[in-house]
């Protein structure tokens, strides 16, 4: 096989890259190890777009969290994907921590954050009542927001595949050897012979860095745990509320999703294996804690699931974005752990700009920059609803009844390009799965519908990856 | 819009009994929506017997005893709307609904039944820590997929809880080939029939474990193993007991939740202790109305009891639609003291009730060798010895009309255990 660039990694970051890469005339591939995109960090993390007031001056998390915070409103209209703008706000306990929170302040004042403001404890509490009792100031930040991440993810790669990118799947990157113009990538699905390389491999980005350079990367993964509750709950608070960032992250959040749940984490614990995203007693406990310092009265008997990710912690602490300065053509997106949601537009702009003056590529002339979500009538106004099962009866046929899920939008999310392969892949494009049964009603007929459609056995339909078969052979 | 006398929301055990009971009681046009492609709800994929015992003095697998109701409804005339889905219910009975051949429609009813059932607790409620794989199933999908899609799921089970479709399972699933290393129950006590316990795991040998539950998860891709821990007095796993099942599936029974989406948006108050509606004794919840049976009012073990109070609410539902003008009302509630954990109804109307009625309920923990007493006001008016009664097994009590003589003021009637 032979491209222009090949992504390695379709989390947020690879298909942003891939999205904006596609507007150029040149040829995108994008490989994962997975079965789908968004199936590492991406879908597992706070789906928030952070204001930018908490990197420090002058990084490139900060830079590119501005810029991508600033970016995601227009884009979330161009790509049809679930944004809204709550709100987050930073709490202050106590009185002599307040110069932290000046510090956060004036941190986010000069890198140009908008919209930020210092509440009393009382005008903090007027606009978000459950905050905990134990207050003395708090730092409001109106360009904060939530996103679906699956929703960010998907509709970048969709588009990047409608401009013609092409999605591999199932491939891992085995090697990476360098020729004389370009690399050639050795992967589970045959050689590919590329003249750029955007490394966007999420916790495994140092491995795939080290393959060409010697100047070593070293990426921690970081797992966060979370609980997401019922939307019963999801009104429990109406911003994303934080405590002071401290030494581990940004500690423990609680926000509501932007499909109305309410999510509480994650916790901060170093991990050596970076397949591991168990859960643990411990850890949720800690988070349940943590979270009740923040917010009264959280309804944690209302947990409908609980998760954990795994952040790719560089050891330098900051981004890597960039052409790597001992391999030319081999582009880093490494070590993007929180607030990389947020930044994921920003670097992927920028980094397709570089790889296009790299490549002396043009733009397309006929590139299209919109994407339409999968239509969702749950979401629609009666009258519309009707008429559109009127045209399109399969929308009228619920599978999933807690999200209201029907089959037209299953066999919609199936047939897009990348389309969902698997049970997860189903769920984080339509939310079949996602409600208060957690697939409990619709798992039987929903593989039912990609054995169908995917023209296989239903004894061959996975949870996510090969080796997740629901149904266990002899 | 449509225009119908009563609206029966579910077609399983409970809407087809309502359904029946409501035309033997003179209502002429019944719809019963249904979201699933046939009646009968969950009986089609209860393939064991035991169904009808107490109904039809014989013993009928599931799919039998639903077969009963449904060739009395279609002999009745009973319209039915199959993969129809409900969508909203309002306060004044206006129910939109919504299926792939009709699309939506709203229909206004005299009266509406709420028969939706129920659904089961899942691992995320639980708080089971360790990976996200494939093989964890709650044992009514697992069941589905056996007896209806006919694929099983697993080869090495582990089930965590006893409720009575983890039992049945736990027996299903040894008899198709698959082996079953342990049932965990977090309690010290089984949630699940005690005739089932016999059948279904004792006769087969498979060790039900009390006082344990999963305390890891083990396989990133498919379920690997599964840890069991006991726990102590306050259900806190203990350090040091963990044990071991190298299992590829695990099944959970854990307990079932009322579906009351609807009931809840409509405005109904809820009752904490069921998760159901609170109802009357005529089983109308506090919507003028709207009437609930099955398990979507409370949780029931034997769906003998199911058809019995579905019937009762189809004959009220069917009396409310020809009753003109309001009559006298006295509503007296039911409240319930040491260890009876609820009642359903949760009032009576003493001036309207029938000459006898059924009041079920459900202790919260194992009571042996107590009173069961009944307490008009401050009058002990029933004190029963009751050997021993535990929460997996639904008790009633009747309390007939005659006995309100002569009590015009009664405030309260009080049902619970005393020594």
């Amino acid at each position: 096989m032979k491209t222009d660039v090949l992504i390695i990694g379709g989390g947020v970051v690879g298909c942003s890259v891939a999205r904006f890469l596609s507007f150029y005339d040149i040829k995108v591939m994008l490989v994962d190890k997975e079965e789908d995109v968004c199936s590492g960090t991406s879908k597992a993390n706070s789906a928030i777009v952070h204001a930018g007031f908490d990197a420090s001056f002058g990084s490139l998390k900060q830079k590119f969290n501005i810029a991508g915070s600033k970016m995601m409103e227009e884009l979330s209209k161009e790509l049809d994907f679930p944004y809204k703008r709550n709100g987050s706000m930073v709490l202050c306990k106590y009185k002599e921590d307040e110069p932290q929170l000046r510090k956060v302040y004036e941190n986010g004042i000069k890198g140009g954050v908008e919209g930020l403001k210092l509440l009393t404890a009382d005008e903090a509490r007027a606009i978000e009542p459950g905050l905990t009792d134990e207050l003395y100031m708090a730092l409001l930040a109106e360009s904060g927001a939530i996103v679906c991440p699956f929703g960010l993810t998907i509709a970048m790669a969709e588009n990047a595949a409608a401009n013609g990118a092409e999605f591999i799947m199932d491939c891992k990157v085995e090697d990476i050897i360098k020729q004389e113009d370009g690399y050639l990538v050795k992967t589970g699905k045959g050689d590919i012979l590329t003249r750029v390389v955007v490394n966007a491999a999420g916790v495994y980005a140092d491995a795939i860095h080290n393959m060409v350079s010697d100047n070593k990367l070293h990426i921690t993964a970081r797992k966060g745990e979370y609980k997401l509750m019922d939307k019963e709950a999801g009104d429990h608070v109406s911003h994303t509320i934080f405590l002071l960032p401290g030494k581990m992250g940004k500690g423990v959040l609680v926000s509501p999703t932007v499909h109305g749940n309410l999510l509480a984490g994650p916790t901060a614990d170093d991990v050596d294996d970076k397949e591991e995203t168990a859960t643990h007693a411990g850890s949720l406990e800690e988070l349940t804690a943590k979270a009740s310092d923040l917010v009264k009265d959280i309804p944690f008997y209302n947990t409908i699931t609980s998760f954990s990710g795994l952040r790719a912690h560089e050891e330098g602490g900051d981004f890597v974005v960039g052409e790597c300065d001992d391999a030319a053509g081999f582009f880093d997106a490494a070590g993007i752990e929180s607030p990389g949601l947020t930044a994921a537009p920003a670097i992927g702009e920028y980094l397709a700009a570089k790889i296009a003056e790299y490549l002396g590529a043009g733009q397309k002339d006929n590139l299209i920059r919109k994407r339409r979500a999968i239509p969702s009538p749950s979401e629609m106004s009666p009258d519309e609803r009707a008429e559109y099962i009127r045209s399109n009866p399969s929308y009228g046929a619920i599978v999933c009844r807690c999200e209201g899920i029907s089959e037209g939008e299953i066999r919609e999310a199936i047939r897009r390009k990348p389309g969902a392969v698997s049970m997860d892949g189903v769920k984080r494009r339509v939310r079949a799965g996602m409600g208060r049964c957690q697939a409990g009603f619709c798992t039987p007929r929903t593989m039912e519908i990609l054995a169908e459609e995917l023209g296989i056995d239903m004894t061959s339909v996975c949870k996510n990856r090969k080796g997740s078969e629901l149904i266990k052979a002899e | 819009m449509e225009n119908r006398e009563i609206v029966i929301i579910g077609g399983g055990p409970a809407g087809l009994a309502a359904a029946a009971a409501a035309r033997q009681n003179g209502a002429e046009d019944i719809l019963i929506l249904e979201r699933d492609r046939f009646l009968g709800g969950i009986l089609n994929q209860c393939i064991h017997n035991g169904f009808g015992l107490h109904t039809f003095k014989e013993e009928l697998t599931g799919p039998e005893y639903a077969a009963r109701y449904i060739s009395q409804v279609r002999e009745q005339n009973i319209e039915c709307r199959l993969n129809t889905m409900v969508l909203d219910l309002s306060a004044d009975r206006v129910v939109t609904c919504m299926s792939r051949d009709r699309g939506i429609e709203t229909i206004k009813a005299g009266a509406v039944i709420l028969a939706m059932g129920c659904r089961e607790r899942p691992r995320g409620a639980l708080n089971i820590p360790g990976y996200r794989p494939a093989g964890i199933y709650t044992a009514g999908t697992a069941q589905r997929l056996m007896n209806i899609e006919g694929y099983l799921v697993g080869r090495k089970v582990v089930i965590l809880g006893s409720g009575d479709i983890g039992l049945i399972m736990a027996r299903r699933m040894t008899l198709e080939g698959a082996r079953v290393l342990a049932v965990a129950e977090l309690m010290p006590y089984s949630g699940g029939l005690r005739r089932n316990i016999v059948q279904c795991l004792e006769d087969y040998d498979i060790p039900l474990l009390l006082s344990h539950t999963v305390t890891d998860i083990k396989g990133k891709e498919r379920v690997e193993g599964i840890e069991i821990s006991e726990v102590d007095a306050a259900s806190k796993p203990i350090p040091g007991t963990e044990k071991f099942y190298e299992a590829d599936t695990l099944l959970l029974s854990c307990g079932l939740l009322p579906e009351n989406e609807l009931t809840r948006a409509m405005g109904a108050q809820i009752c904490p202790a069921t998760k159901g509606p609170a109802v009357t004794d005529s089983l109308e919840t506090t919507i003028p109305g709207v009437f609930a049976c099955g398990n979507v009012l409370h949780v029931h073990d034997l769906v003998d009891y199911v058809s019995e109070e579905a019937a009762h609410a189809g004959r009220s539902a069917a009396l409310y639609i020809k009753r003109s003008s309001a009559s006298q009302h006295r509503t007296v509630p039911v409240v319930t003291f040491g260890g009876v954990r609820y009642t359903v109804p949760q009032s009576i109307d003493t001036l309207e009730m029938d000459d006898k009625l059924t009041v079920r309920f459900r202790v919260g923990s194992v009571i042996k060798d107590k009173k069961l007493c009944l307490y008009y006001d401050d009058d002990k008016v029933s004190s029963v010895n009751k050997r021993v009664m535990a929460p997996g097994e639904m008790e009633q009590i009747v309390i007939k009309k005659d006995s309100f003589n002569g009590r015009d003021d009664i405030k309260e009637i009080r049902l619970g255990i005393e020594d």
